[in-house]
């Protein structure tokens, strides 16, 4: 029984109708990281923000259903959906610099979802927020609920947010390429503590990325999209071993492997990226 | 890196500068009274055109001379401050409060209400402001409410443009989608979330504002078509001592150098505070 179920999502653009995604399905079990993969323009963050009611203005949802445990969203009026996503689920942002509001201080952006959404008094929410600053390993809780964002560091920044993002206890995080802002060593870390807190908390998670080598560290099953297309929805294992679509098996042949980082790396030949496309296009009639 | 530290040094001491002379302006604008040695409006034909007071045949009292009618310059320059002042805040004032809520609106809901208030904009700025505000003072009549008045019509479209813009970018930003999924509304999120990043702008241009308020207080009155020409302003006076340039020269640069240190003062501080609250660069 699927948590999270996305069925024929179709997204566009207004006006043009152009087709950003192009019925995109997947479903992702209670407590899974489920990843989602796909080169740059994808559509990746646009299946994250179709979930979250927060697309751009300049696009509309055209089609398809999402559904939250038994709640189909798309049915609800928008205030309701709202409510209901307000208290159910949380983003963790791709960039650490915009993510946060640098014209308040971090505590309040912490403790917003607790008394906004939970409708807890201030004294508990701010009680729980240095209790989260610990768990993702924040020294000096105190200072940094009273600091503003330009005074911590891109690692610390996006360490608040995995905090405030797990502080309300959703059910369903989407993680949208949470480390590929961060240099290389700090991405680890994060990547680790994301996984942690997410075993801890025992919370669903749509895990976007562009890099496999991130996938095969945090999620179970992984869907790949190719121009608003879903080309393969597979377990991780069968993914990174048999990988069944020719745009799959080109992309982890374009990813330097953590364990052999001398192995030659292949670019997407524009053979597969024509097929794949045509592939893709193929859905639009 | 010689280059950047030259910059940082020179800020301080502009933005020092700037607020020393704006301290005075507001001073003389709030005191005019007190401050001023003589009364501004009293004419003497006996003490017509004396000189400042380093010249030879200086009064004791007429510190910067008098025009030819025996006004003193200085007590005179004090009080067109107090219009200058007066103009800058009401008008400035103004002109920000419906440019930023229209700005606000149009850059953050977007869709028709942007296009129609973007459109709005686009025909007005097509107009030749000084020429605008002529016109306007002409049709509505001449005093210092219609010079206020002028300027907030033409000028609401100058914040309006940069709030307008300032939002849009701020609304992009991976915290404003945050706010709305922690569940806050579209008017708490523009107003708690985006306003507060958009301020720093709004004080830059209104500060800016003053100064073109100023100048446009000053062209109005040079053209008779602000206040009656008898109380004092700095663009009257300037109008009032070109007629008289050859003989008494102080009439009409005395004033000419108070306003363009004003404006410029309130153009350097508005580009100071930009700088120093900018939350990007701060
Ligand atoms: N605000 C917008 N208005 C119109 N089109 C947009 C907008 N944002 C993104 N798009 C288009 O939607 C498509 C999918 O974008 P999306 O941001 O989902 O890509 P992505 O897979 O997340 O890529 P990235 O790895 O660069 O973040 C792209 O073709 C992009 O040009
Ligand atoms: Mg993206």
């Amino acid at each position: 029984m699927s948590f999270l179920t996305i069925q024929d999502l179709d997204v566009r653009l207004r006006g043009s109708g152009q087709r950003l995604l192009r019925g995109v399905s997947l479903e992702v079990a209670q407590g899974q990281v489920h990843g989602l993969v796909g080169e740059s323009g994808a559509g990746k963050s646009m299946i994250g923000k179709a979930i979250l009611d927060v697309l751009p203005r300049s696009v509309e949802i055209a089609g398809g259903r999402i559904t939250l445990g038994e709640t189909d969203l798309t049915a609800l009026p928008a205030k309701a959906r709202r409510h209901e996503l307000g208290q159910r689920t949380a983003l963790i942002p791709q960039d650490p610099l915009t993510a946060l509001n640098p014209a308040r201080r971090i505590g309040g952006q912490i403790t917003d979802r607790l008394t906004r959404v939970l409708g807890w008094g201030a004294a508990r929410a701010d009680a729980r927020a240095v209790e989260l600053l610990d768990e993702v390993q924040i020294s000096d809780p105190a200072r940094v609920m009273k600091s503003y964002p330009h005074e911590l560091s891109g690692g610390m920044r996006q360490r608040v947010l995995i905090a405030a993002a797990f502080a309300a206890e959703p059910e369903l995080i989407i993680a949208d390429e949470p480390t590929t802002a961060l240099d290389v060593t700090v991405q680890k870390q994060i990547l680790k503590m994301i996984a942690a807190m997410q075993a801890a908390h025992n919370t669903t998670m749509l895990f976007v990325t562009h890099d496999l080598g991130v996938v095969a560290r945090v999620c179970q099953r992984v869907s790949v999209l190719f121009a608003g297309h879903v080309v393969e929805d597979a377990d991780i294992h069968t993914l990174l071993s048999v990988p069944g679509h020719p745009y799959s098996q080109a992309l982890l042949s374009a990813t330097p492997r953590y364990d052999d980082p001398r192995a030659s790396l292949r670019p997407v030949p524009q053979s597969v990226i024509d097929a794949t496309r045509a592939e893709a296009e193929a859905h639009d009639v | 890196m010689a280059e950047a530290l030259q910059i940082r040094r020179r800020t301080p001491l502009r933005l020092w500068l700037s607020c020393g002379w704006l301290t005075v302006f507001f001073a003389c604008a709030i005191f005019a009274g007190p401050l001023s040695p003589q009364d501004p409006l009293a004419q003497d034909l006996l003490f017509e055109r004396l000189p400042p007071f380093w010249a030879s045949g200086a009064e004791p009292g007429f510190w910067l001379g008098t025009d030819s009618l025996g006004r003193d310059v200085l007590s005179r320059m004090i009080h067109g401050a107090r219009i200058a002042a007066i103009v800058a805040l009401v008008a400035g004032f103004g002109a920000c409060i419906i440019g930023t809520t229209l700005g606000l609106i149009a850059g953050y809901y977007r869709g028709w209400v942007d296009q129609i208030i973007s459109r709005i904009v686009d025909v007005w700025m097509s107009f030749p402001a000084v020429l605008f505000a002529i016109l306007l003072v002409a049709v509505i009549g001449t005093g210092l409410t219609s010079v206020i008045v002028a300027i907030v019509v033409i000028d609401w479209t100058r914040f309006c443009r940069v709030v307008r813009a300032e939002t849009m970018a701020q609304s992009r930003m991976d915290y404003v989608d945050s706010a709305r999924i922690a569940g806050f509304s579209r008017a708490r999120t523009l107003f708690r979330e985006v306003f507060p990043n958009v301020l720093p702008v709004i004080i830059a241009v209104l500060t800016l504002e003053m100064g073109i308020a100023v100048v446009v207080e000053a062209i109005l009155s040079f053209v008779n078509l602000s206040i009656s020409s008898d109380d004092p302003t700095w663009g009257g006076m300037i109008s009032e001592g070109r007629l008289s340039i050859h003989q008494a020269w102080w009439v009409l640069v005395f004033p000419m150098i108070t306003l363009f240190l004003t404006v410029l003062s309130f153009t350097q501080l508005g580009e100071a505070l930009r700088e120093r609250f900018d939350p990007v660069l701060r």
